[in-house]
């Protein structure tokens, strides 16, 4: 009746598991009791779980990826306290079998629910935006791509209370990941969440890619969109050429793990040499699908807060489709020390090093933006100059490991560690913390606290070189990563400073929380209310904050680069607003309960499929379908917003934006 | 990075040589881009401000050049390093190199001799001075072999053989580890490695030569059962061919936790 599910999968005897799950369903207990006895559960069903809003959907993307963070952050802290306490004779507190949930759990939320849902959340809320239009391409899509990604991100986490998470790390090589070796359902568990959530990634892929295509403002032509535009262009199509790749791999896996089929196995023919070459053509331009977008924040706020455009725009532009073309002809840089002879390990050894010249081109135009500027050193660009620094070294470290004879002895070493560490959490965490405090007013309508970030900036920055450097240093001494106890003592000092740098991180975790908590209690000291709080240049600085629904009253006329500032400049030159426009009734697309709905039904499936119920497996495959059918299908899909409603929101913006333009009048007027 | 061999020198010289090459021109751009928040920090109206500025040939191109420079020199050192330094190749030497045969287990590794006819599990005894050809398979999962202080690493994988050269210079005790993750017995997956004098190590082949077990396929099988027991021993006498088995798969693949515990080894065994 259950397939392999019994009681025994419940972890009753472990506390670890257990505490954190009963902790974990209180508090979810918790908040839905509240939402419900509240009377909120109408407000939140309307106007976020159905919501098609590009807005409300990339916030709650974020808020995902925020709580998986947390999550993988969790995990972290385990593993460096489990080797910092296994030094020789002791085994520490967490047993192989633990321990080796552990890292591939933290691998794999951070990548897959932490990273991705983070990025995709930003490129949703502001690109359209950006672009000066009123939603993505296919709002309704848009919500089911969110909610398979969140069906993901729900099973890895059932996989802590029922069952076990995959022993296998964040990519399972086989042999290892096969029946044979790994029997249980923690690999299934992987498999299916990360299927699950790539169709939702490869949905958004498809969706973001078309917006910027076809949608853009009139006038918005590709060589005057904003930077951070291009960059979710590049980022999508990267998506959509690699995770049909990894979504093939994974299949065959599966194949192989639930029917026996032999394409990586130890028998019948099987090769693993196929899975490891497939599995890195997706995974090396994964990691530029993440740091792309990163790229474009920085550049947003680079050029922002100095008040200039971006320096070498162009040869940006130019910089970033390179990396998109070469970053899929690199992958052999993962496993150089499979020994495939010296003549391809040159090739991508080369190829690899090449995608330095396009990092090394953003590097120093972002340093030319900051020339002759006004720089202010909001939190967003402490964020940033961080980054400068960080990534450098990051991307030094890459080329190094792309170095066939030096990856040679650093290959799956904790210098390894440390160098992905190094780009990822320097590169796009970093990013994304400068994003949310950048574009928190926008959305909410009042800025974040700038003590409390800047504390906490410098706890990360500071924590980061203190948790990493003796990473790097363990592995050049010949330390591995995954090490669940560690023979040689001589390490421990190293290992020690490790966890010293995990505390300040957690401190700077602290701050950021505290933030958050004091910049909701002082939001009316913190009010933006003229809707462009950091005197920005493209077009959602245009907007009230938070903007409407439907983003522009009347679609902007688009008529140079940095689309605001034009408009911005000219008003302040001529003292005044253009005129007033004629407001028209404005068609908004219906929110649909579809991708909640479906998603529910393929969580279900995909439950049914790890523990093998496969009446379950029938049902909810049924259930996902007629949902979807029944939901979608629908004859009215879109509702009108009356011209009155657009007029009257957009007059309270225009009444902002002319308090502005007076108080700057008076202040010029004034002797300086 | 304190490298015993001519392999582990090499890795070690690349190493240091590339990030000589690349610091020349990071340390420089992290000074500037300092440098450069800090000058035009909004507070500092002596600087003057440009706020048109945003494009300049000449700045282009050598913003252009200099990455494209550096990856130059650093193709040179990937080019040469990798030919010179290729695991496949013969090391130089006027001694004929010592044949040992690696297979990694769960989670144990085992040396056969065959020139010498003898075995050992988790310690790897080597002639000082002398190259060492290791031919590397796996007997289940993928792993690494590596021992840091001799230099390069290559996977271990069923049912293939890599190809690895090595040498110590002098005679020491190393450390040797798996690089790649293979299961719960991993972490202590590690191996001694003696490097003797010429006669001590010809004495460790004659002492060795009939004495314990004899390594057949029935002995192999037993040992690719999943073990954590980590203490060496050796085998006095191998069966010839019997590496090519197992990298031919004749003799089977290690069976995983199944046979060992007769039963799934995660809490969800209650099939039905
Ligand atoms: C500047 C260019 C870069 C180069 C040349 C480079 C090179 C490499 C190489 C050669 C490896 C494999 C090392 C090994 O397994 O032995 C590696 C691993 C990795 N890199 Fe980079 N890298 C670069 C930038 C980045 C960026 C920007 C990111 C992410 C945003 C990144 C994320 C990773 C990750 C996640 C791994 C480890 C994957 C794993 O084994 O689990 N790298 N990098
Ligand atoms: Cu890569
Ligand atoms: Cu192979």
């Amino acid at each position: 009746m259950f397939g392999k599910l019994s009681w025994a999968a419940v972890p009753l005897h472990e506390p670890i598991p257990m505490i954190t799950s009963v902790v974990v369903i209180l508090i979810l207990l918790g908040v839905i009791g509240w939402v419900v006895a509240k009377g909120h559960w109408r407000y939140i069903w309307d106007e976020w779980i159905t919501s098609v809003d590009h807005k409300r959907i990339g916030i709650m993307y974020i808020l995902l990826g925020a709580v998986m963070l947390v999550r993988g952050f969790a995990d972290a802290i385990m593993m460096r306290t489990q080797q910092a306490a296994a030094i020789g004779e002791s085994a520490g507190y967490l047993p192989p079998e633990h321990y080796n949930q552990i890292f591939s759990a933290h691998g794999t939320i951070m990548i897959f629910f932490a990273a991705m849902p983070l990025v995709i959340g930003m490129m949703n809320y502001v690109m359209p935006l950006q672009l000066g239009v009123r939603d993505v391409a296919f709002p309704t899509l848009n919500s089911v791509g969110f909610w398979l990604t969140a069906a993901g991100a729900l099973l890895v986490n059932i996989s802590l209370f029922v069952g076990e998470f995959a022993r296998t790390g964040w990519l399972p090589y086989p042999p290892l990941s096969e029946t044979t070796y790994t029997p249980g359902v923690g690999v299934d568990y992987y498999l299916w969440a990360v299927q699950i959530s790539g169709i939702g990634t490869l949905m958004t892929g498809v969706n973001l890619v078309t917006t910027v295509l076809k949608m853009r403002a009139p006038g918005m032509s590709y060589l005057r969109m904003p930077m951070f535009c291009w960059t979710t262009l590049a980022s999508n199509l990267l998506i959509i050429a690699v995770f049909p790749i990894l979504t093939a791999t994974l299949a065959m896996l599966t194949l192989d793990r639930y029917f026996g089929f032999h394409f990586f196995t130890n028998e019948a023919g099987g090769n693993q040499m196929m899975f490891v070459n497939l599995i890195w053509a997706w995974g090396h331009p994964e990691v530029y699908i993440l740091v792309l977008p990163a790229f474009g924040i920085f550049s947003e706020i680079f050029s922002t807060f100095s008040g200039k455009p971006l320096f070498g725009y162009r040869s940006m532009v130019a910089a970033t489709l390179f990396i998109v073309v070469v970053s899929c002809m690199v992958w052999l840089h993962h496993f150089f020390t499979m020994g495939a002879g010296p003549a391809v390990n040159t090739f991508f050894g080369i190829a690899s090093s090449v995608i330095a010249v396009g990092t090394g081109v953003k590097i120093y135009n972002w340093i030319f933006t900051m020339y002759g500027g006004r720089v202010r050193f909001e939190v967003p660009m402490l964020w940033s100059m961080g980054f400068l620094v960080t990534f450098v070294i990051g991307g030094m470290t890459g080329v190094l490991l792309a170095i066939p004879p030096a990856d040679f002895v650093t290959h799956n070493s904790m210098f390894l560690v440390a160098h992905f560490h190094n780009v990822i959490l320097g590169g796009v965490v970093f990013a994304l913390f400068a994003a949310i405090e950048y574009w928190f007013p926008k959305a909410f309508g009042f800025r974040l606290h700038p003590g409390w970030g800047k504390a906490a900036f410098w706890f990360a920055f500071i924590g980061f070189w203190v948790t990493f450097t003796p990473l790097y240093i363990l592995g050049l001494q010949g330390m591995t990563r995954r090490l669940q106890h560690i023979n040689y003592p001589e390490w421990a000092p190293m290992l020690y400073l490790s966890v010293f740098g995990v505390a300040i991180l957690v401190v700077g975790a602290a701050c950021q929380v505290i933030q958050l908590v004091v910049s909701i209690r002082d939001r009316d000291k913190l009010r933006d209310v003229t809707g462009d709080p950091w005197d920005g240049r493209s077009m959602e600085w245009a907007t009230p904050s938070p903007p409407p629904m439907f983003n522009f009253a009347v679609i902007p006329n688009v008529e140079g680069e940095e689309a605001y500032w034009g408009i911005k400049t000219r008003a302040i030159e001529t003292q005044r607003l253009g005129p007033e426009p004629v407001y028209k009734p404005i068609h908004m697309p219906l929110n649909s309960p579809v991708g909640v709905i479906t998603a529910f039904f393929a969580s279900v499936t995909g439950f049914a499929l790890i523990w093998h119920i496969w009446w379950l497996v029938i049902l909810g495959l049924v259930c996902a379908f007629a949902g979807f059918v029944w939901f979608a299908w629908r004859d009215i899909h879109e509702f009108e917003i009356p011209a009155e409603e657009v007029a009257r929101i957009d007059r309270a913006r225009r009444a902002a934006r002319r308090a502005i333009l007076e108080r700057l009048a008076r202040e010029q007027g004034k002797p300086a | 990075m304190d490298p015993k061999g001519p392999v582990g020198q090499g890795n070690r010289q690349i190493i240091v040589d590339a990030t000589l090459i690349m610091l020349f021109i990071v340390v420089p751009t992290i000074l500037l881009a300092l440098w450069m928040g800090w000058r035009y920090r909004a507070s500092n109206t002596k600087a003057e401000y440009l706020p048109y500025w945003s494009f300049s040939g000449r700045i282009e191109a050598v913003v252009w050049a200099i990455p494209i420079l550096v990856i130059m020199f650093l193709s040179g050192e990937i080019w040469i390093g990798s030919h010179k330094l290729d695991p496949f190749r013969p090391l130089e030497s006027d001694q004929k190199p010592v044949e040992v045969q690696v297979v990694s287990l769960d989670w144990r590794w085992l040396f056969i001799y065959p020139e010498e006819g003898v075995a050992s599990v988790n310690e790897l005894v080597i002639p000082a001075g002398r190259p060492v050809h290791f031919s590397i398979t796996s007997s289940s999962v993928m792993n690494t072999f590596f021992v840091p202080q001799l230099g390069s690493m290559i996977y271990a994988m069923n049912g293939m053989v890599s190809q690895l050269h090595l040498q110590a210079d002098q005679p020491g005790e190393f450390r040797g580890i798996s690089g790649q993750f293979s299961g719960d017995g991993f972490s202590d997956m590690t191996f001694k490695v003696r490097s003797l004098p010429a006669d001590q190590y010809a004495g460790w082949v004659s002492a060795t030569r009939g004495a314990g077990p004899v390594l057949d396929q029935t002995a192999y099988a037993g040992l690719t059962h999943q073990s954590r027991d980590t203490r060496p021993f050796t085998f006095g006498a191998v069966q010839p061919d019997l590496f090519n088995a197992i990298a031919t798969r004749q003799a089977p693949p290690g069976p995983g936790p199944v046979a060992q515990y007769g039963r799934e080894t995660t809490p969800a065994s209650g099939e039905n």
